[in-house]
């Protein structure tokens, strides 16, 4: 151990060296998530597919959904009625939105048909539809927030349902002000953070090998196992 | 009756609805559906392009 390498080679020799929470946490997570874990170089040939591009490309479309929303956020709830640009822009967020979901779906069915849980990943799975219940109550409050005749309609027929299942005291969809603050806060929020660890438990099991794959494969085998993690990856 | 279309009003039109038996769906929502379907299959038929090869 040379001391230059210092907090990799701590961690690599165990948790055993630190004794404070932070430097345990440090330690775990540099065991779970080493950085070239978390911003690999490359990826395996069987990733070179554009079945996976299809996570990305949904991250990619949430990206505009924040910045477009933001911008219609910070002009308030009319301008995008009585502007030309506000128009424009509310478009974009709407078509933003319908390709989220496009790619969020084929994204789905890719999964599926990978069953790409296997291997101790899944919370990998249960954090992507998580992501995907969390869009679909954003997505609804949006239309909420239209302020047309549609929005109208959908929070009337909306309000019956959840005042039957009791919490349209708590959520309450005739309440713009409220409805609005889910929408822009709340809501992307939440949806931010799941994605985000979704992507990060990727990055911690790696791709899931093609199912046809044998687990002898040469590139499927890393270069020093770690049995902590390695192990679970077996299952 | 009172000269007010539905379109003044900013009503959303009916839309168009094809059916089939038990079966029903709009337009819109059948276009997004075979929009996925299509790019689905394109994913898996089309090669990945090669960018720089390392090493
Ligand atoms: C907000 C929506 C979502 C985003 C932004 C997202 C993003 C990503 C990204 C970037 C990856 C990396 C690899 C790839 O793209 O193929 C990934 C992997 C994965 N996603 Fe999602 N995802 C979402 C929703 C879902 C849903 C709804 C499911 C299924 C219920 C799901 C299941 C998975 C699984 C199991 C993996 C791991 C694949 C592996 O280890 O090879 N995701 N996701």
């Amino acid at each position: 151990m040379t001391a230059d390498r210092g907090p990799v080679s701590a961690a690599e020799d165990g948790e055993a060296r630190f004794s404070t929470w932070t430097g345990k946490t440090r330690g775990w997570a540099l065991r779970r998530l080493p950085p070239d874990k978390l911003l690999p170089e490359g990826q395996p040939s069987y990733v070179s597919s554009w079945i996976y591009v299809f996570g990305m490309g949904a991250v990619a479309a949430f990206v505009y959904i924040l910045g477009s929303g933001a911008v219609l956020a910070l002009n308030g709830p009319t301008w995008f009625h009585v502007s030309g640009l506000g128009r424009f822009i509310n478009s974009t967020h709407l078509w933003s939105v319908e390709l989220f979901f496009m790619f969020m779906v084929i994204h789905l069915w890719g999964k599926f048909w990978m069953a790409a849980w296997r291997g101790g990943r899944a919370l990998t799975w249960i954090t992507g539809m998580l992501a995907f219940v969390v869009s679909i109550v954003t997505a609804f409050t949006g239309y909420l927030l239209q302020t047309n005749f549609d929005s109208q309609w959908i929070a009337f027929q909306a309000k019956d349902a959840l005042n039957a299942v009791g919490v349209g005291a708590w959520f309450n969809v005739a309440d713009l002000g409220q409805i609005l603050m889910w929408h822009i806060t709340l809501l992307p929020l939440a949806v931010a953070v799941v994605v985000a660890l979704h992507v990060v438990l990727v990055r911690m099991h790696g791709v899931v090998p093609p199912l046809e794959a044998a687990t002898s494969d040469a590139q499927l085998r890393s270069a020093a196992p770690i049995p902590a993690v390695d192990g679970e990856d077996m299952k | 009756m009172l000269g007010i279309k539905q379109a003044d009003a900013g009503m959303p039109d009916t839309g168009i609805y094809f059916q089939w038996g038990d079966f029903l769906i709009q337009f819109g929502n059948l276009v997004v559906i075979a929009t996925m379907v299509v790019l689905f299959i394109l994913a898996l038929v089309i090669p990945f392009p090669h960018g720089k090869t390392r090493k």
